[in-house]
């Protein structure tokens, strides 16, 4: 099974809700990011999303436009991702899912890049401007290597379309809670609650919720509709705060600490 | 032959629909809706009322025949002059479709991106004519360089917003009116500038700037009683191009040429010439060809003309391209300059930098077009906006 979907599996069993952390893989180098995955890890980290980063990160805010930018002045690639992920592979079971823009994906070649993240121990991806209208192959070539798929949904997303996008899901549904681009939000909309439950209904799949989360509280209040949530800017804002300093590692881990616990 | 685009906005294997899902809804509105306005007469006619009494269509096909004879051979050149629409350049056939189809869709702002600023300006205009709020995203360098139309915008009563990002032109520009369209997509309408973007843009833009070809072929037929041998265009995203070339597709006889940025060379690296050097990829929306590296990262382009800046170009051209439809060249900054002074010299227009690449193609590749050629030719804007920056190279 699919590491993702056997996370669910458990933490549904545990009656329990997914935290998932995105950080951007190579901001602001390499071992820092690997560093990072394995404290994450072992801190009850459920799932890691680890961002690819690309020139023109036309769905995120600031922040991590920024983190993308940082990761790609060391030319970080796919390569550089898949070596990494291989040696988490060494220590840990942490599931990881890749977050990165259709062109990385696509110039890579599809099938190829399935099967090169498979072997790597990747397990899944994300492309926020990939509509699955567009993902057959994607979609073809993940299945064959049991390769989660996760498509976002978002506050603008119709009934007919939930249903055509959750079918093609896999690992977990992305629930956008806001319409605009990632970054931490004081307040989320009033909506949201009633927006999960609207999707919960349609389906059977877990629904997490990313955009925005940026603080315990949030991330508490989510948590009771939704299965999981996902917290990126926020993270990587204290990354900024913190670059050049040893100081680093401790204070994100300290910060991925109190949101985990607000769960 | 197939109807292109297809249901999906393939023009072949390019075009498409790459964004985030908050904007799939939007864009399945804007299809209906534009497939609704394009068969609606109260729409045609008010696009036309406004298109001749507002921005001065039909505008002329005149023959240079200064021009023709310094190029020799027997070729005659027709300038298709939307130098001489209102605000100067061809983007005003656009907006005003566009923004017709926002009142209509009753939405009470838009945004846009620009390059040279001449989209910008065509933004701003149609936004104060309905009365919309209009915010318009420029790359500080842009601004820099086009001064003088983002102060037109500013008296047009368009906030200008400055993009620091990336190479801080086109490309960044583009960027950041997708993220603002993706945070209020409930009651804003993005009005693309050129035939790129998710589908159905290509589609939409191209149908408004045709007005170009098709007024170009009724009149050449008038004055030559015959189709013309060449179309000769500039092409950045490649909008006044496809407007000149698609009411001509059919009319095998009727050869395509369009002239992209050379920058400083197209082995420099520092280029814009994206069918002549690109490789297939996505980026803002469609899948067409690219400047890219090895990873997919979109590589920053150069030219002297804002307006061709860009690393990407529209799904159509891709296609015309893939299938021979079309040929492309690259004339480089120091050549189009040329272009530049040669119309200026020869027929007494100041054309913009962007069309003045065109010319210098006419200018270096006459010989091979063969004798007595009739030429059509997108004379896209004039190039008053351009004086500042060709003083500060000629002087």
């Amino acid at each position: 099974m699919n590491r993702i979907e056997g996370k669910f599996r458990k933490l549904r069993r545990e009656r329990k809700k997914a935290f998932i952390a995105f950080i951007t893989c190579g901001d602001p180098n390499l071992a820092t990011t690997e560093r990072l995955a394995l404290e994450f890890a072992r801190l009850g980290v459920d799932i890691l999303e680890l961002g690819v980063p690309f020139s023109d990160p036309l769905a995120d805010g600031p922040t991590i436009q920024a983190a993308s930018a940082r990761a790609l002045k060391n030319r970080v690639n796919l390569a550089d991702v898949f070596r990494l992920v291989r040696r988490l592979r060494k220590k840990t079971e942490l599931p990881v899912a890749l977050l990165t823009y259709y062109n990385i994906v696509y110039r890579f070649g599809i099938k190829n890049f399935v099967k090169q993240a498979s072997l790597a121990g990747v397990d899944g991806i994300i492309c926020p401007d990939l509509p699955v209208e567009e993902a057959g192959d994607l979609i073809k070539a993940a299945r064959k290597n049991n390769f989660a798929t996760i498509f976002l949904l978002a506050p603008t997303t119709d009934t007919q379309r939930i249903r055509r996008i959750s079918s093609n899901c896999s690992g977990f549904i992305y629930y956008v809670s806001l319409t605009g681009t990632t970054g931490a939000r004081k307040s989320l909309p009033k909506e949201l609650a009633g927006q999960v439950r609207r999707i919960k209904r349609i389906t059977t799949k877990p629904v997490c919720v990313g955009f925005g989360v940026s603080n315990p509280r949030q991330a508490r209040e989510i948590s009771r509709v939704a299965d999981g949530i996902i917290v990126g800017s926020a993270i990587i804002k204290v990354i900024e705060r913190n670059l050049g300093r040893r100081a680093l590692v401790p204070k994100v881990t300290g910060f991925v600490r109190r949101l985990r616990h607000a769960l | 032959m197939k109807k292109l685009p297809d249901k999906k906005g393939y023009f072949g294997a390019f075009g498409g629909k790459f964004v985030p899902e908050t904007l799939m809804s939007a864009l399945q509105e804007l299809e209906k809706e534009y497939y609704r306005a394009r068969r609606d007469r109260k729409f045609k006619e008010q696009l036309a009322y406004y298109l001749s009494q507002y921005a001065g269509r039909p505008t002329p096909l005149y023959f240079a025949g200064r021009l023709s004879k310094m190029l020799g051979r027997g070729i005659k050149i027709y300038l298709k002059r939307e130098d001489l629409l209102h605000t100067g350049a061809h983007k005003i056939n656009n907006t005003l479709g566009q923004a017709l189809l926002a009142v209509r869709m009753k939405k009470p702002r838009i945004i846009a991106e620009t390059g040279a600023g001449q989209h910008g300006v065509a933004t701003a205009t149609v936004a104060s004519l309905f009365g919309l709020r209009c915010d318009v995203y420029m790359g500080t360098e842009d601004i820099r360089r086009q001064a003088l139309n983002v102060f037109r915008m500013k008296l047009l009563g368009t906030r200008v917003i400055p993009v620091h990002s990336g190479s801080k032109t086109l490309k960044d520009a583009c960027n950041d009116a997708i993220r603002d369209w993706v945070t209020n997509v409930r009651d804003t309408y993005y009005i693309i500038g050129s035939v790129v973007g998710p589908h159905p843009y290509p589609l939409m833009v191209r149908d408004f700037q045709s007005v170009i070809g098709r007024e170009a072929k009724r009149q050449i037929l008038r004055q030559e009683r015959r189709l013309p041998d060449y179309l000769v265009a500039c092409v950045g995203g490649g909008s006044n191009s496809i407007g000149l070339f698609h009411p001509f597709f059919k009319d095998k006889e009727v050869k395509f040429i369009g002239v992209e940025a050379g920058g400083l060379g197209l082995s420099s690296g520092k280029h814009a010439a994206t069918l002549i050097k690109g490789e297939l990829g996505i980026l803002h929306g469609s899948k067409s060809y690219l400047l890219q590296d090895k990873d997919g990262q979109v590589n920053l382009a150069h030219s002297i003309a804002a307006g061709l800046d860009y690393p990407g170009v529209g799904p159509e051209h891709a296609y015309y391209k893939k299938t021979g439809r079309a040929r492309y060249a690259a004339v480089s900054d120091k050549e189009a300059l040329e272009g530049f002074r040669l119309l200026s010299e020869t027929e007494g227009i100041i054309p913009a930098l962007e069309s003045a690449h065109a010319l210098a193609y006419l200018k270096k590749s006459a010989a091979q077009l063969g004798k007595d050629k009739i030429i059509v030719f997108c004379l896209s804007g004039r190039g008053d906006k351009d004086v500042d920056i060709v003083k500060e190279i000629i002087r």
